[in-house]
């Protein structure tokens, strides 16, 4: 019986030759990540620790980005607390303010993240990652505190279900509609516990930044991570920005899957998830009322990054935001702000009305930087729409890709590219 | 080890963001985050919940972001042990690290209703619902997971240890 992707990567770390779904296994980590939320509680779990160094200075990031620059006194105290941390432990990973981005846009750009990796980070979103073929998933504090003690963490190997993706997508289709599609199709716990493994011929017409967001929302599905085949787009990426040798993992022919589906991208349509699970998916043709909206955001981890920057611009340009509406634009890296601005995106956006923010998880998690009050509705390229996610417990939150929020900004309700003769 | 209370039921997909809000998450304090423990869609817990009492739900509970803070705020509330059909797997490696007994058992979520007293006996994985007379046979917990329960979390066990 052969192995996933997701299986091989894990049998490696573990000194295996190999393994099976549910078994118990320990892994050495390439990489532990965390947060401004996350580390301050990790960091006091490592302190009651008997241990006084981390396992290894270049192999722990700490990303300061979801309440910064500073939104109050508490998040100060945080970001304080993670601060001394790194100096003390003179951990080389260390993004402030200045340096910093949403982190799961930051650590590829920073090559930190190459394939055949094993990476745990203190982030739900941390599954991003498995679009450059590696493995990659979200964990608690105490588990990030236990990482970088130890360089090690347990895992239960995932069964799996395969995405056969097949076709090429249309104009305004891009990776947010492709995952939003399967959510919808397999529900918010229809991976739960699993590895979603995308595979197939039609992974070539997806961009870096599409199987970026895709790999991000797999923890949407339930998922334990979202992994993709490394083909020439991914090393291509890879050279670009990493100076990390990277190991290609493939799976048998053999492998076993728990399901399997085929997504023809060429079949798919703008989608958006309805208020208050990311399941409550229909693509933007099919919704019959009109639904006004008072904001729109675009940005975050899943797309926060130049594709989707680029996307919104084409459809911004020469356009203005519906008066009354706020947008909100945030580059997810400062890398992809100054990129935006040698492009002259920055220019598209602020003449249409939009405000260009720092880099910041701010408004995807109700932190700051675009609250909402009660009654208000957001089209937003974030990855959650619980209730009360972004504000208000009666407001609600529409998830969709950057072409949608975009050309819904410039109507003043839930609208296609199409509508505005794109 | 056991458990025994009064029990609060909620339904499907109960997220980290309702069980603590991300407004309150510039604070890391176990008992600043359970004043606001589930305030988004039952703003009465806290004000009703009492040393010992037992959240009962159904499918996905704790799905969402991988705040420690959720399972901690729930703890740091008095709730002893949180039962439900399936857990979202970040929060279901949390509780365990932080030492909050959770158990899958989807017959005991279909068969305990909002305000039933309920006793779970940790070592046989029963679940006793005392107010209307039934039980149910939820997955023990092994030994080593009782253990890290009983030190009130990973880190303290693996202190312990060594």
């Amino acid at each position: 019986m052969g192995m996933t992707m997701t299986q091989k990567i894990l049998a490696a770390h573990a000194g295996l030759d190999y393994v099976e779904a549910g078994q118990l296994i320990e892994a050495e980590l390439d990489l532990v990540l965390g947060n401004d939320i996350t580390s301050p509680v990790a960091i006091h779990e490592m302190n009651k620790m008997t241990v006084d160094t981390v396992f290894d200075k270049d192999k722990i990031a700490l990303v300061m980005d979801h309440f910064i620059p500073n939104k109050d006194i508490k998040s100060a105290e945080h970001c304080k607390c993670v601060r001394e941390f790194a100096c003390k432990h003179e951990i080389t990973n260390y993004f402030d303010v200045g340096e910093m981005g949403i982190e799961h846009a930051l650590l590829p750009e920073k090559g930190l993240t190459v394939a055949g990796d094993v990476i745990i980070g203190a982030d739900s979103h941390t599954c991003t990652y498995g679009a450059l073929g590696a493995f990659s998933t979200g964990v608690g504090s105490t588990d990030m505190a236990a990482g970088m003690a130890t360089g090690k963490a347990w895992f239960k190997v995932p069964s799996a279900i395969k995405f056969n993706i097949i076709g090429k997508p249309s104009k305004w289709v891009s990776g947010k509609d492709v995952i939003l599609h399967i959510i919808g199709k397999i529900g918010v716990d229809g991976a739960l516990y699993k590895s979603m493994e995308f595979t197939g011929e039609g992974i070539k017409n997806l961009s870096m930044d599409d199987r970026f967001t895709i790999a991000n929302m797999a923890i949407e599905a339930g998922g334990k991570n979202g992994i993709f085949p490394v083909d020439e787009v991914a090393i291509q990426y890879m050279k670009e920005h990493s100076v990390r040798p990277y190991q290609v993992y493939e799976a048998d022919e053999d492998a076993v899957y728990e399901e399997e589906y085929t997504i023809d991208l060429s079949t798919l349509e703008p989608t958006v998830a309805f208020p208050h699970l990311p399941e409550n998916t229909k693509t933007v043709s099919g919704i019959k009322e009109e639904i006004t909206v008072d904001q729109a955001v675009i940005g975050s981890c899943t797309n926060g990054r130049i594709d989707d920057l680029r996307t919104a611009a084409a459809i911004l340009k020469g356009r203005k935001v519906k008066k009354g509406l706020r947008c909100i634009i945030i580059p997810a890296t400062q890398s992809i702000y100054l990129q935006a601005m040698e492009e002259g995106l920055l220019k598209i956006f602020i003449e249409a009305g939009a405000v260009v923010s720092t880099p910041t998880c701010g408004p995807c998690l109700g932190g700051y930087m675009g609250i909402l009050a009660a009654g208000e509705r957001c089209i937003s390229t974030t990855n959650r729409n619980f209730v009360g996610r972004m504000g208000h417990v009666e407001s609600e939150v529409y998830l969709a890709s950057p072409a949608v929020a975009a050309a819904s900004a410039v109507t003043g309700k839930i609208s296609l590219p199409e509508e505005l003769g794109l | 080890m056991q458990a025994k209370g009064r029990v609060f039921k909620y339904g499907d997909n109960v997220d980290t963001d309702v069980i603590i809000p991300a407004r309150y998450l510039n604070s890391s304090d176990p008992a600043e985050l359970s004043a606001h423990c589930m305030e988004d869609i039952d703003k009465d817990f806290v004000k009703k919940v009492k040393k010992g009492d037992i959240m009962v739900a159904a499918k996905n509970f704790g799905c969402g972001s991988s705040r420690e803070h959720a399972p901690i705020a729930i703890k740091a509330a008095g709730v002893s042990c949180v039962i439900a059909e399936t857990f979202a797997r970040i929060f279901y490696r949390n509780a365990i690290n932080i030492g909050l007994p959770i158990i899958e058992c989807p017959q005991a979520s279909k068969g305990i209703e909002d305000g039933d007293e309920v006793e779970v006996d940790f070592d046989s994985g029963m679940i006793y619902n005392r107010t209307k007379g039934t039980e149910f046979k939820g997955q023990a917990f092994p030994e080593f997971m009782q253990k890290i329960i009983k030190a009130e979390g990973l880190v303290n066990y693996i202190n312990q240890k060594n």
